[in-house]
């Protein structure tokens, strides 16, 4: 039994049955945090905060909305028409997909600029990586819910991507499918699959903050933290300081909400989905263009891999491959800070992902294959050559004694 | 499913067509000014009310608008007994009779709309409507402005932007109209709206710039009835969330202030 050090009786009295007070105090309250995170630190517990929004967004939209291809376009419409404050669940659902993946792309560079991945953080970092892709296969499935053109076609491109794969290919597609097409089976299941993979990334968030907390969080100097003089307890003063920054994540998010919601989509998505005409664009939405600017890239077949197949590889390979940053940078000094090198390198991955955003949303023509290839390159060069290379060639500035070291001479500075 | 294949594969392949298609196959629509712009940005009600006029007398010949019900005419100024009058001009399809017959003396029995119903639509489905307009089928307007990049202007500029005669050396198709705006030029819509096109009750001059903003105005808010909702709430939550964060702000500077 613990030793429940709370006065409340009935706190005492659940607390010495089940530490829930107790967790919460040494995981919320007493967490020791280092004293010098900076706002880029913020993006963590906002990617948590916008998926609370989501999950309960999710939640009533889904009782309002019917999964049938018959159905689904105009049961979204009278969401936004007759569902008291539907319009308002739906702007949010919708817009929050976007400031998911705009928030949980800033917290994965700052994790690349900082080296929030190197040891101790390689699980902490991997969990991560599932966490994106997890994501990326809700959000997926979630834009084909309202079963407008966008929706059905990019389900229909990117479900046969999965026909790349040698020998079961078209069975796989099928398979997915539930029949011979997009069609109803497959609106169905995506449907069940977008409602569950968000209890999935709960999970996963569970333990990447187990795995926080247990390698306790880095710092921009990337220090480690060496004893009670560099810390401070994660409340009040990170709790304020998370505060702070939801109220500015809101009015950034709101303002879409209230006076662009149809800002980050597609028009075509407004017209019903007809597998009788195809969009003259099909483009996914803006946070898959990066990696959509990969898969085209390979117009020629590698070796004895045809090109859909190595675009289809490349794609995923580009996410997964983060998996083992880790161990592809050998630098002893984790934050770019005092990384001369490095430093500038992360800057022009952090261009190489813009340049392949706007790469894939542009058509398939010259010059903007080129570009694509050159950017594709890169984007694996950074990770596969540069990184190692980079971190065996650097010489690191002098790193400071400790965190409280390290405040203190920025302070006299 | 080898089509669907194929059509997926047309569908990379018109990606490369259709961009270079937009950028050089129509003008680019002229920016105008729209009451319902910007953060205060409101619906004019007379405005709608002659736009629903313009759709009512020329648009509903061959246009459906079937995600709008009679009822929310109430929400751009028609009290219920007009709406109830309106509604009561169209016929739908009638539940059975006590004779659990739906048909009787080879007539499909018919009842007149509620306000509860849904515009009811100019043609009974898309073959029929196919068949009375050339092959041509008129899609619903109901999400039209939202349906369109720069939708407002787009669509004033494609109802404004007919020419006579195709420019030389374009091979314009039987039965087709050469318009600036639309994608390809060619549209099997015949021009919509001229000068007089229809009589306003409120007397405003019946020009057609003046059609076209009316029927752009009603369009906008048939695809977003919620907008002034929104815009309103909008302001409210965001000078709200201004304040809430000023003081989140004052409150970490206070409360860091004894850390280093």
């Amino acid at each position: 039994m613990s030793t429940s050090s709370f006065n409340n009786p009935v706190v005492k009295w659940i607390d010495e049955r089940l530490p829930v007070f107790t967790m919460m105090q040494h995981s919320a309250v007493d967490y020791p945090t280092p004293k010098n995170l900076n706002y880029w630190w913020n993006f963590g517990s906002l990617a948590a905060f916008v998926l609370v929004i989501m999950l309960l967004t999710g939640i009533f939209l889904a009782m309002s909305y019917t999964p049938h291809v018959d159905h689904a376009f105009v049961s979204v419409e009278r969401i936004m028409r007759d569902v008291n404050y539907g319009w308002l669940l739906r702007y949010l659902h919708m817009n929050g997909g976007s400031m998911f993946f705009i928030v949980v792309y800033i917290h994965m560079f700052r994790g690349m600029y900082y080296g929030s991945y190197k040891a101790p953080r390689e699980i902490l970092w991997i969990v991560g990586v599932f966490l994106i892709l997890a994501m990326m296969a809700t959000a997926f499935m979630g834009y084909v819910l309202p079963w407008g053109q966008m929706s059905f076609w990019g389900a229909t491109v990117i479900t046969n991507l999965f026909s790349a794969i040698p020998l079961v290919g078209q069975e796989i597609v099928t398979w997915l499918w539930g029949g011979f097409s997009v069609d109803n089976p497959t609106l169905n299941r995506f449907f069940s699959l977008h409602y569950l993979l968000p209890f999935v990334i709960v999970g996963l968030v569970v333990v990447h903050v187990w795995a926080l907390h247990t390698v306790k969080s880095n710092n921009p100097t990337g220090v480690d933290i060496k004893g009670p003089e560099d810390t401070i307890p994660f409340h009040p003063y990170y709790t304020i300081k998370d505060f702070y920054g939801i109220g500015l994540f809101l009015i950034f998010y709101l303002a879409f909400v209230f006076y662009a919601p149809d800002f980050f989509g597609e028009p075509d998505n407004y017209i019903e989905a007809n597998p009788m005409v195809t969009p003259a664009h099909i483009v996914p939405e803006w946070y898959f263009l990066p990696f959509y600017a990969i898969l085209r890239a390979f117009t020629f077949d590698v070796l004895f891999i045809p090109a859909k197949l190595a675009g289809v590889i490349a794609m995923f390979a580009s996410i997964i491959l983060l998996a083992v940053l880790p161990w592809l940078d050998r630098s002893k000094a984790r934050s770019a800070r005092f990384r001369p090198m490095y430093k500038w390198f992360f800057w022009i991955f952090v261009l190489d992902c813009l340049v392949l955003g706007y790469i894939g949303a542009q058509a398939a023509e010259e010059p903007y294959v080129t570009i694509g290839q050159v950017a594709t390159f890169y984007y694996f060069a950074h990770l596969l050559i540069i990184v190692p290379l980079v971190s065996k060639l650097e010489n690191p500035r002098p790193l400071p004694e400790s965190i409280s070291a390290a405040v203190t001479k920025s302070d006299s500075e | 499913m080898r089509k669907i294949i194929l059509s997926a594969a047309a569908g990379f392949v018109l990606l490369a067509a259709g961009n270079a298609f937009a950028a050089g196959g129509a003008a680019v629509p002229p920016a105008k000014d729209w009451t319902f712009q910007g953060i205060f940005g409101k619906f004019d009600r007379d405005q709608l009310k002659r736009g629903y006029q313009v759709y009512k007398d020329i648009c509903a010949g061959c246009h459906s608008l079937r995600l709008v019900a009679y009822r929310n005419l109430m929400d751009i100024g028609f009290t219920e007994d007009e709406v109830k009058d309106i509604a009561s001009e169209y016929q739908l399809p009638a539940p059975p009779n006590d004779d659990g017959d739906t048909i009787v003396d080879g007539e499909r029995l018919m009842r007149a709309a509620k306000p509860s119903d849904h515009f009811v639509s100019p043609f009974a489905n898309e073959k029929a409507a196919r068949v009375a307009n050339a092959g041509a089928y008129p899609p619903d307007l109901s999400l039209m402005v939202k349906a369109r990049k720069k939708g407002p202007d787009y669509i004033y500029a494609l109802l404004t932007g007919y020419k006579e005669e195709a420019p030389e050396g374009f091979a314009l198709n039987e039965g087709m109209y050469y318009n600036e705006y639309f994608p390809g030029h060619q549209i099997a819509m015949a021009p919509p709206l001229m000068d007089e096109s229809v009589e306003y009750e409120d007397g405003t001059p019946a020009t057609l710039d003046q059609h076209a903003k009316d029927i752009v105005t009603f369009l906008a808010w048939t695809a977003s009835p919620e907008l002034e909702a929104r815009k309103s709430m909008g302001i409210k939550v965001l000078l709200f969330l201004v304040v809430l964060t000023a003081m989140f702000y004052a409150l970490k500077r206070r409360i860091w202030s004894d850390v280093h």
